[in-house]
């Protein structure tokens, strides 16, 4: 009886509040796709549209002021086996990457781990560190062409100080990604800061856990350290490898691709075809082959990922 | 007293390496602004001296009024007014859609706009630049300014998704119950709570901006529309060996992002640690 009247009573206020509640999930969808709609029409007209239409431009032999002709995968074809530069400017950009992404890594990671020893004065060591990331990437070229330099720059002036020959930097064939690779570690303050606040996050009772078992700073590190940051490690993989694959700006400023086009980056290359060479038809190709390729490397991080990265808990990260 | 020693020692390491890695840091600052300030006759001596003198104050006003500096300026901060304002604005309308309000489809078309970052700008560059060419927007502000308005960027879209998502939905449903509808609930409830967001990435975006090459290259070609991140790239090859000049005017350009860090620095920690640690 008392049950039924309970029932009753339930039933009797959900009426109206499901016939509310529909009314504002009605409500909800209507300014949820509102409000998304920018976003989403902006994902229409600045990425599908023009990726479908770079994906037909690559497959023509297009250039400005001409007509265009379809051709194909004559394009790639043509990249693959006629062109020494487009096989050059791989080279370069994956011979930068390789370098400067394991370095970079390497060198915030330490940094983040010394900051994380309860050092005194933590707030200006990490200003320090990181106001070089701040330096516009242009005036940031303009500064090393400068401390590059041959004849009056810091470095061979510093190197010539202690004896040591000078090196012709970035006016070397050999020595001008060594020296890119050198200029991107002015920059590590930005894995760093987010090293930093990881190594903050790590649970202390894994510490205290490996200390109960006798364990050392050694262990500790293998053992919580680095399995705790594995997944910021990763996500500082991925994007500086995003990152290096494009650059563009120092090949622009500093090196114009030489000496030799050995700083021929894939990006400055793909412009100069589109912008100075007018092959839109092939810029385009070469722009989906990175694309390919940025998204074969990812894949391939992804997957390795499997092995070396370490969540805790299930579903989480 | 061995343990206390090893501590000591290990401390030391600690400094050390700090110490040396942040004079490293400077140096190039240093480098920098050392040059800005020297004549041209004591940049070119060897052993290079660390010292300007006199301090040739000149250089910075040579520098930035041979070519038209404050005009750059006007025209960077044009493009950076219409730039945050859009960017500001349209993410944080998707961000909270995707994040508290309902509808079909919802976490496909997050997905899908989140699939972006990966997407190098190279694939969608050239027909960009083609459909701004036939709009008859070459030499414009606008390819600069327009794509900001279209949901300011897939990274800060997922930013404030996170950061909505962290605020109780209860606070909505009972602003629902009130009378309110999503308009008001993000603008009263909401906007409040995420200001720290919304700075984070307005400045952000203000930095991304002011650094912009490629960008304003591609489309700019009349000199008095240059930015100055583009008029700073002329400018070099114009005065090749005036290192006084060239880093007086870089100084010029790298000193308001420096100023603006201080301003903002919690900011700064704060949206590179969101940024880095939740993805």
């Amino acid at each position: 009886m008392n049950a039924v009247a309970d029932e009753l009573s339930v039933n009797a206020a959900q009426l109206p509040r499901k016939t509310r509640l529909s009314g504002i999930a009605r409500m909800e969808r209507k300014w949820g796709i509102l409000f998304a709609l920018p976003a989403m029409l902006g994902f229409i007209i600045f990425v599908v549209g023009p990726m479908i239409a770079s994906l037909i431009f690559s497959m023509t032999d297009w250039s400005i002021g001409s007509d265009m002709k379809f051709t194909g995968l004559e394009n790639y074809r043509a990249m693959a086996a006629d062109d020494p530069l487009f096989s050059k400017s791989l080279f370069v950009t994956l011979y930068y990457t390789i370098g400067s992404v394991p370095l970079g890594i390497m060198a915030a990671f330490l940094i983040a781990m010394l900051l994380n020893q309860k050092v005194k004065g933590l707030a200006i060591f990490r200003t320090v560190y990181y106001l070089p990331v701040l330096v516009p990437s242009i005036a940031n070229s303009m500064l090393w062409l400068w401390l590059f330099n041959p004849d009056f720059g810091l470095f061979n002036s510093m190197l010539r100080n202690v004896g040591l020959p000078g090196s012709q930097w970035i006016y070397s064939e050999t020595a001008a990604i060594p020296s890119l690779i050198l200029m991107s570690t002015w920059g590590v303050g930005n894995a760093a800061v987010i090293f930093l606040a990881g190594l903050q996050g790590v649970p202390g009772h894994l510490y205290e856990a490996v200390e109960v078992d006798g364990g050392g700073a050694l262990r500790k590190f293998w053992h919580v350290t680095l399995p705790s940051m594995t997944p910021t490690i990763f996500f500082n993989v991925v994007m500086g490898m995003i990152g290096t694959l494009q650059v563009f700006d120092q090949a622009y400023v500093m090196t114009n691709g030489g000496p030799n086009n050995a700083t021929l980056f894939y990006i400055f290359y793909l412009y100069r075809k589109a912008f100075s060479e007018a092959q839109m038809g092939y810029a385009a190709a070469l722009a989906w082959v990175l694309f390919l390729i940025i998204m074969a490397l990812t894949a391939l991080v992804f997957r390795s990922s499997r092995f070396w990265v370490y969540y805790e808990g299930e579903g989480k990260g | 007293m061995s343990i206390s020693t090893a501590r000591l020692l290990h401390r030391f390491a600690v400094y050390f390496i700090l110490i040396a890695g942040s004079i490293a840091m400077v140096f190039p600052f240093a480098w920098l602004l050392r040059s800005s300030l020297m004549s041209t006759a004591q940049i070119f001596i060897f052993p290079p001296e660390w010292i300007p003198r006199p301090f040739e104050w000149r250089n910075y006003s040579d520098a930035l009024t041979v070519v038209p500096f404050f005009r750059y300026f006007l025209n960077t901060m044009t493009i950076e007014l219409s730039v945050v304002a859009g960017v500001v604005m349209t993410s944080t309308m998707a961000g909270y859609s995707f994040a508290r309000l309902k509808w079909p489809g919802r976490n496909l078309v997050f997905g899908l706009i989140l699939s972006t970052l990966m997407l190098p700008y190279a694939v969608t560059l050239i027909p960009t630049f083609v459909l701004w060419k036939s709009l008859g927007a070459i030499n414009t502000y606008w390819p600069l300014i327009v794509p900001a308005w279209f949901g300011g960027g897939a990274f800060n879209i997922f930013l404030l998704r996170q950061f909505f998502n962290t605020i109780p939905k209860d606070l909505d449903e009972a602003a629902y119950m009130d009378g309110a509808n999503p308009l008001t609930v993000l603008w009263r409830i909401l906007i409040p709570l995420c200001t720290p967001a919304l700075i984070v990435i307005l400045i952000f975006t203000f930095i991304g901006t002011w650094n912009d090459f490629l960008g304003p290259l591609i489309y700019l070609s009349d000199s008095n529309k240059f930015t100055l991140a583009l008029g700073l790239a002329s400018f070099r090859g114009m005065y090749n060996a005036q290192w006084g000049y060239l880093m007086a005017a870089s100084t010029a350009i790298v000193a308001p992002i420096i100023f603006l860090f201080f301003i903002g620095q919690r900011y700064f920690i704060e949206g590179i640690t969101l940024t880095g640690i939740k993805g």
